[in-house]
């Protein structure tokens, strides 16, 4: 029987696991953290159809109980080796395990905003990430730096993604949509309050995704601004104080926020990186590279190696579940040129 | 009668026609520099003629003009070869005329007949007679009897300057009464021995530079190439020229004889004359040439320590002291080595060296904009010169866009902030680069509070820039405009004392702007609230290592004040590269022209220096570097000094 290691318990590597386990393949999934799903859980609504992350979270996680997949959480995975006929797997305790195939599903984490020291996150109390403000909304609890209910929420576009500074040229896809997501969200929850998005440009590529920015604006009365927040600074009353230009008017403008949400890109994760490095297949920023982005986008070049997920590029839930079982697709083939070889 | 005996031959004519043109041109040219002194410099100059400042400047003249002391410093082998051939040549030519001038002595004293009889015979000698006899016959035979009425004749010997450089030649047989003269001769020979030390050491350097101890050396123009080769030929032809004279008449040296000795006499004879004339010829080409290339810096860069050590400075336009500067440079190449544009980026074209050649040959075209707008100015090259040539200063005079803008409008700035009454408090300017970096500003008030200080934070909503990036680019009128409007916010507050949190800023305070208040930067600030005991903090494990920056370090020469508060917080740990020697982060504001990868690149070999060891966090005491390390890494926290002492402050 083949057995196929897959590294990161996330909606790619629960999905790639669940699929070579319906067809007899004996699964290993590796996940650094005690529990599966770990980005997911953090989540309150998934856009755009506002399902909640709970029920994604609880269907994917029955589909772990699946026979033929051996879930091993809580151990990372530091080294990936091929051994001639077979890979090796090396976890932190440096215990072994061998298989005929990867995947690597190690996924993304998140821009730490604390290296964009202008917008004063870590400083001013006021300024958050869009995933405080995820749990704040899941909590259904949304306040401002004082615990109070705020007045104004401002969200931030491109904060570590499309930014030379910090070294990320690239977009990370699903932040526009998330601040839309996040806008309306807080405009339900607190109808008073106000709700603004500043933006470079908003990228509405998936289905949906446009008609939600429209209800927005139109229903819910979110206010659009393009422009970058040069700087922030607190106010005496705990509030924070913004910077800006609208570059649509050409004026330079300066406000008042409650909470100034920082709308934070994507990034490889430690495990991607480490991965990518300890099996020469590491591309433009850590991620994973692959070897064409048409035909052949879950092999790497190093044969029986495969990747899925954020760990490749910022994806959203349902590509990264789409590049998933296209994995284990490419998986099964490459298994079954083994028995032929064989 | 008078007899008259006098040394010449016509191979000194190069040499002749080559010191008066040489210095004819120098002299020329440094009135016309020195006319062109402005009229500050010249009362620096005026009252410090006679003053005290002359001694140190004597010095450095010694120390940096013959003995290369900063080289040697810097890389032993290359200021063994730069000594050897300033203090070399320097010694052949003072050894060179005691020598004849001794030799000449014991000749005039001697007056022996029998040596005016063998300068009859030995071809570069001219004897002739004054006196009231006329007769050509008479005199002739007088002469050989060298009597006159009164008894012996005395035979004058004259000695022109030239001859100590061509002593062997005119004085093939010592005075058998000048006994010294072995001793001379070898201690010419030694001499001569250490100039060819040095030769021999610059063209190793040409095929390998590594051996040296410099990664690259200056590439050099057709002209400069060609005054080098006759530089490099004279001191071979002088040993050709003196063995051949030493095989003939015995007369050398221990090299020069032992060479000399190698030669059959029968077949050098005809010789002798022509490699005399040789080395004559070198000379001549030499000094003929000298002037227009960078071997101009001989006794220019002597003038320039003088100047430099009695306080003149460069001033924001073209003076005669930068013509100094400009030719003061030998193109040693010593700025190549530090420069991160070169380092990190290799590129080769942009170094001080090279900005310097191309004001020197006066070009205007698209080049040397480049080489001028290329730079940080991180002083990593001003620090290094071994002759003190204010670098960043020719540089930022290159950049001056001043002429082409002229339609900034600073109008908004009486409107922008208003006097605030500040006195008896410490202001405190946090620049604007601070602003974006709103930990570093939120400490220091934090650390004013603790220590119990009022103070007012004189930008903390409105900024007016101190007027330093316009000023690096070049924009001089309208950084003054800047200039004028925080000087006047400053004198009507009344605040003691200026502290900033920029370094870029603390210079602009510091250097360009006329405060009558002290102006010191936070970690000078910091460091002397721990000194008085006014903030109490405690100390922590961990291990930090410390990133100068440029403006701050070489740019304002406070390298210790940081490292005293870091030592006492944390465990400061030492860095390959630090104090003058530290890396621009690479973001400094000097250079438009990088593309931010190249500015990557060279921050990422900065931050290699800093975290080589391991570390638990970065310091630094610059914005700008803080944000150029905090972007660039997730693995190290990145820390103002100013924030690390926040968070280990006792209340």
């Amino acid at each position: 029987m083949r057995k196929v290691a897959i590294i990161g318990a996330g909606p790619a590597g629960i999905e790639a696991a669940s699929i070579l386990a319906r067809n007899g393949i004996q699964v290993s999934l590796f996940e650094k953290s005690e529990t599966p799903l770990k980005n997911l859980q953090d989540k309150a609504f998934l856009f755009p159809n506002f399902q909640a992350a709970q029920e994604i979270v609880d269907d994917l996680s029955g589909k772990l109980l699946a026979d033929g997949i051996t879930s091993v959480f809580g151990v990372e995975i530091t080294d990936v080796r091929w051994q001639g006929t077979e890979w090796k797997l090396t976890d932190i305790k440096g215990q072994t395990y061998v298989t005929d195939s990867v995947l690597i599903a190690t996924g993304y984490q998140v821009f730490d905003a604390h290296r964009k020291e202008e917008l004063g996150y870590g400083i001013y109390k006021g300024v958050i990430t869009s995933l405080d403000m995820e749990q704040m909304i899941k909590h259904g609890k949304i306040t401002n730096a004082n615990g109070d209910e705020p007045k104004r929420v401002t969200f931030l576009q491109c904060v570590g993604s499309r930014d030379e500074k910090s070294g990320n040229h690239y977009c990370s896809k699903i932040c526009c949509v998330t601040a839309v997501k996040q806008a309306i969200e807080v405009r339900k929850q607190l109808p008073k309050c106000d709700s603004s998005v500043f933006y470079m440009d908003l990228r509405m590529w998936g289905q949906g995704f446009e008609e939600m920015y429209r209800t927005a604006q139109e229903k819910y009365g979110v206010s659009f601004v393009r422009g970058r927040i040069s700087e922030a600074a607190a106010t005496f009353d705990g509030r924070v104080q913004l910077k800006s230009e609208d570059t649509l008017m050409g004026l330079p403008l300066k406000m008042t926020t409650d909470l100034l949400v920082l709308m934070v890109g994507m990034e490889p994760s430690c495990g991607t990186k480490l991965l990518g490095k300890s099996c020469d297949v590491n591309g433009d920023y850590g991620f994973i590279k692959t070897v064409n982005p048409h035909l052949y986008d879950n092999e790497t070049s190093r044969p029986g190696l495969f990747a899925a997920g954020t760990c490749k590029r910022p994806m959203s839930i349902s590509d990264s579940i789409n590049d998933a079982r296209s994995a284990a697709l490419a998986i099964q083939e490459y298994l079954d040129s083994l028995k032929n070889e064989n | 009668m008078k007899i008259h005996a006098y040394p010449y031959n016509d191979f000194v004519i190069p040499f002749l026609i080559g010191t008066v043109l040489l210095f004819a041109i120098i002299i020329y040219k440094y009135i016309r520099w020195i006319r062109k002194f402005s009229p500050e410099q010249r009362k620096v100059i005026r009252s410090n003629w006679y003053s005290w400042k002359i001694i140190p400047a004597i010095w450095e003249m010694i120390r940096e003009g013959l003995l290369h002391v900063r080289i040697l410093k810097k890389n032993l082998l290359l200021g063994i070869m730069h000594q050897a051939y300033a203090l070399g040549w320097f010694l052949l030519i003072v050894v060179g005329a005691i020598e004849s001038r001794d030799a000449f002595y014991t000749m005039q004293h001697e007056q022996s007949i029998q040596a005016i009889h063998e300068l009859e015979q030995q071809i570069g000698w001219h004897i002739y007679n004054t006196g009231e006899d006329k007769d050509p016959e008479y005199l002739n035979q007088r002469r050989y009897r060298v009597e006159t009425e009164d008894g012996m004749a005395r035979i004058h010997y004259h000695r022109p300057f030239y001859v100590g450089i061509f002593y062997r030649y005119f004085v093939h047989k010592a005075p058998a009464s000048f006994r010294q003269h072995k001793a001379y001769s070898n201690l010419m020979d030694a001499l001569l021995l250490y100039v060819f030390l040095g030769l021999t050491m610059a063209i190793i350097k040409i095929f390998w530079s590594k051996v040296l101890g410099m990664r690259r050396t200056t590439k050099h123009t057709i002209v400069d190439r060609f005054s080098k080769f006759s530089l490099w030929m004279i001191f071979p032809m002088r040993l050709l020229a003196e063995s051949v004279t030493a095989c003939l008449y015995g007369n050398g040296g221990f090299f020069t004889q032992t060479v000399g000795n190698l030669f059959d006499p029968m077949i050098v004879r005809g010789m002798e004359t022509s490699l005399w004339m040789l080395y004559s010829l070198m000379l001549g080409v030499f000094f003929v040439t000298m002037p227009f290339t960078r071997y101009m810096h001989i006794f220019t860069e002597l003038l320039l320590i003088w100047f430099r050590k009695i306080g003149v400075t460069e001033e924001t336009g073209k003076t005669g002291y930068t013509y100094f500067e400009l030719n003061a440079c030998s193109r040693c190449g010593v700025c190549i080595s530090g420069c991160p544009i070169d380092r990190v980026l290799e590129n080769h074209e942009i170094q001080s060296v090279y900005l310097i050649r191309s004001l020197r040959n006066q070009e205007r075209g698209s080049r040397l904009k480049m080489i001028a707008d290329n730079c940080l100015m991180c002083d990593r090259c001003t620090v290094d010169c071994p002759v003190g040539i204010d670098l960043s200063s020719l540089r930022r005079q290159t950049r001056d866009k001043g002429a082409i803008d002229t339609t900034g409008n600073y109008q908004y700035l009486e409107k922008k902030q208003t006097p605030f009454n500040a006195i008896g408090r410490v202001a405190y300017f946090g620049g604007c680069m601070s602003h974006l970096t709103p930990g570093i500003t939120e400490s220091m008030e934090r650390i004013f509070t603790a220590a119990g200080q009022k103070y007012w934070y004189m930008d903390k909503l409105a900024t007016i820039c101190c007027g330093r990036p316009l000023q690096q680019q070049g924009f001089v009128n309208q950084a003054a405009e800047l200039r004028r409007k925080n000087t006047d916010l400053i004198a009507k507050s009344g605040a003691t004392m200026l502290v900033t949190s920029c370094p870029i800023c603390y210079q602009s305070f510091k250097k360009e702007y006329d405060l009558n208040i002290p102006v010191i930067h936070h970690t000078e600030y910091i460091d002397m609230l721990i000194r008085q005991g006014r903030i109490k903090v405690r100390h922590d494990d961990r291990k930090v290592s410390y990133h100068d920056p440029c403006e701050l370090g070489r740019g304002c020469g406070i390298y210790d004040e940081p490292r005293n508060v870091l030592s006492a917080v944390t465990n400061l740990q030492k860095t390959r590269y630090q104090r003058e020697k530290s890396v621009c982060c690479g973001f400094n504001l000097g250079d438009t022209k990088l593309s931010i990868e190249e500015q990557t690149k060279i921050r990422n070999a900065s931050l290699e220096n800093l975290t080589s060891k391991p570390v638990d966090a970065i310091a630094t005491a610059c914005p700008m570097c803080k944000k150029a390390f905090q972007h660039a890494t997730n693995d190290y926290p990145v820390r103002d000094v100013a924030e690390i002492v926040a968070e280990n402050l006792i209340n």
